[in-house]
């Protein structure tokens, strides 16, 4: 009762801020309780951390061919714990190395991904009538395409180099963030305190800014997480099939190297097996988390803990 | 239809509005199958719209990026020019490219010197195949774990397949196509080469002997693809059923003193199966692209193969063909699906 008396006289934006703080302490309280959660963010800070400490720990040069330490194709040794490439580059290095690009491809894509969905969800569900109906068929159509041909396509007709793998990446794959975003937009909107707003003059701009957007927020957090998740394996992907950068070093493109270096044949397995691993917690890392906050947001989804 | 054992005289009395009933229901049934012809169509004109657009977004000139960068005469590439139609505006060359593609010509493809339509009849057979074995494998195998899954959520069992099936989801298919390879083909360590590395047949077998090398050379493949894909399936029809759980015709049944499996298998896996059989058809764009690498990884000579062999040419005439073909294949039995989907559960498309 004090504090509130307290923050009322402190103004409408510190009660405000307030409240928002309130509401992040209570999410953190009830993504605790999920396990699974707690894994997949431990997993993501480790993946972040290797990332961002890249260039200290196994250095910048790590991925040039020139100067590779080791013979082609060693197996796995004291002094390259996972063998070496087919340059005789350090595979350790190179997966180390090569979370850079995935993790930062899987972000941006994600993110972009994910703000195209936002703005056509919370535009289709606030202006109703021919517009939303026009945006929600061209959702449709993109959720039946088969988004990863859509994306190769892309990819190869345009030039080659990692904003085109972003950018195939993320106008391919938001449709289901629009239609999430648009079925909550529309519950946001039938409650009275919209018709409030419109009735002391809010416009178009204030509703959807200052009322539906915070309320689609946390769901739009749950849908980003699962976008990278999904993101990071669509990267690795067109890399594989040779749609990426080809000068630019990713999880995708070591498997890529693998296979053409004839590592399956020859069952060359430490060449394969650790990018794969990485790309598969990274990708399982981000699930884990998008489903823990899936579940904090919406009990009633039963998601297993 | 729901009442156990109706009356005699209720049934007669009932009969005339039954009738009427299903008179109501089939012209419903007709606007409603319209309706969704009617969006496929505009659907696939779309996809042919973005298949001419899309490969006109490249910089440059086409003619110059269909030869590959190749040095050709200043005559070659007016020939070029005048076979693709490029020397005409472009709503005329769009309106060709519409005509030809309706009649079945997709163009040639540069790396074979064949018609892409030729290329993609021929490599169809293998991919329907591949896809459809895996389809019915994977499909069953998620409502079979999904629907158990859920009739006992939260348990032991649960969290396993829920578990493993995530955790299979986030593997990329190439990955593991690649490892049951060296695993199974090449083998590791004692373990000898117990299925091919790749390809559809061995050649030189006959008859039955025939159909078994072609099914030897599929088991992997479609391992992989159910592998990837039945997770899907089972996190819908868990979903789908857990949301029937608290149903009160499930306390009915109860009541009636049914045993618990013919409860579930009976009463709530119908029901939880419309949802989930309408999303396994939404999530066909997802199985393309498994396809895809599964194809690439283990060399089987289907469309998913030809796209990759497209890809690193780059064949710009297959791909646009093999585009078109892929997305007008999902449209089309995702528009099958939804006429089907009114017969299964008769509350839709009234």
């Amino acid at each position: 009762m004090t504090t509130e008396a307290k923050a009322g006289a402190a103004g409408p934006r510190a009660l405000a801020w307030q409240r928002r703080r309130r509401s992040a302490v209570r999410f953190w309280q009830q993504y605790r309780t999920h396990r699974a959660g707690l894994v997949g963010l431990a997993g993501l800070a480790l993946f972040a951390l290797l990332a961002l400490t890249a260039p200290l720990t196994v250095g910048t040069d790590v991925s040039s061919v020139t100067g590779a330490p080791g013979r082609p194709m060693e197996s796995p040794s004291a002094e390259f714990p996972l063998g070496t490439d087919r340059f005789g580059r350090d595979l350790l290095g190179l997966l180390v190395w090569g979370s850079r690009v995935s993790l930062l491809v899987g972000l941006l894509a994600a993110a972009l991904s994910v703000a195209i969905g936002t703005t056509v969800g919370v535009t289709a569900g606030h202006f109703k009538g021919a517009y939303a109906t026009v945006l929600m068929r061209i959702t449709d159509w993109f959720l039946v395409m088969p988004t990863l041909v859509l994306a190769i396509a892309l990819a190869t007709v345009l030039p080659r180099s990692l904003g085109t793998v972003v950018l195939a990446i993320g106008v391919t794959s938001w449709p289901t963030t629009a239609r999430l975003v648009r079925a909550q937009t529309l519950a946001v909107e039938s409650r009275p305190y919209i018709e409030r707003a419109k009735a002391l003059g809010g416009g178009h701009w204030h509703v959807m800014s200052r009322h539906v957007l915070p309320n689609v927020m946390p769901l739009v957090l749950a849908q980003t997480t699962l976008m990278i998740s999904s993101s990071v394996l669509a990267e690795a992907t067109l890399a594989f099939l040779g749609v990426s950068d080809p000068t630019v070093l990713s999880w995708g493109g070591l498997l890529q190297d693998a296979r053409e270096a004839g590592a399956v044949s020859s069952g060359n397995w430490w060449y394969l097996v650790p990018p794969g691993i990485a790309i598969a917690v990274v990708a399982l890392a981000f699930t884990l988390c998008g489903r823990a906050v899936e579940s904090v947001l919406n009990p009633r989804l039963g998601v297993g803990r | 239809m729901t009442a156990d054992a109706p009356s005699a005289s209720a049934v007669k009395a009932a009969a005339p509005a039954v009738r009427g009933q299903r008179a109501r229901t089939a012209t419903g049934y007709l606007r409603y199958g319209a309706g969704k012809v009617g969006g496929a169509a505009v659907s696939l004109l779309a996809v042919l719209a973005t298949g001419f657009f899309l490969f006109r977004l490249i910089p440059g000139d086409p003619v110059k990026t269909m030869t590959g960068g190749r040095p050709i005469s200043a005559e070659q590439l007016a020939a070029y020019r005048e076979e693709f139609g490029l020397d005409l505006p472009l709503w005329q060359q769009f309106t060709d490219y519409c005509g030809k593609a309706l009649t079945g010509d997709l163009g040639t493809s540069y790396q074979f010197r064949a018609p892409v339509v030729d290329k993609i009849s021929e490599a169809l057979p293998n991919t329907l195949l591949l896809t459809g074995t895996a389809f019915v494998l994977y499909t069953l195998l998620g409502i079979v774990l999904g629907t158990r899954s859920a009739w006992r959520h939260g348990g032991l069992g649960d969290r396993l397949n829920t578990g493993l099936a995530l955790t299979l989801y986030s593997i990329p298919s190439f990955w593991l196509g690649l490892l049951l390879i060296i695993v199974f083909s090449v083998g590791v360590g004692p373990v000898p080469g117990l299925f091919p590395t790749g390809g559809m047949e061995s050649g030189g077998e006959e008859g039955f002997a025939y159909v078994l090398d072609v099914a030897h050379h599929l088991i992997l493949p479609v391992v992989t693809l159910v592998a990837v894909e039945y997770g899907q399936t089972l996190l819908v029809a868990r979903s789908a059923l857990l949301d029937e759980m608290g149903s009160d015709y499930l306390t009915t049944a109860r009541a009636k003193g049914l045993r618990d499996d013919l409860v579930r298998r009976r009463h709530a896996v119908p029901n939880a199966l419309l949802p989930t059989v309408t999303l396994v058809f939404v999530n066909l764009g997802r199985t393309v692209a498994g396809v895809i690498l599964v194809e690439t990884v283990f060399s089987w000579p289907g469309l998913g193969g030809l796209f990759y062999q497209a890809l690193s040419v780059p064949d710009l005439p297959l791909v646009q063909g093999l585009f078109l073909f892929f997305a007008a294949a999902v449209i089309v039995m995702n528009t099958l699906a939804d006429l089907v989907y009114p017969l299964l559960d008769p509350r839709v498309g009234r």
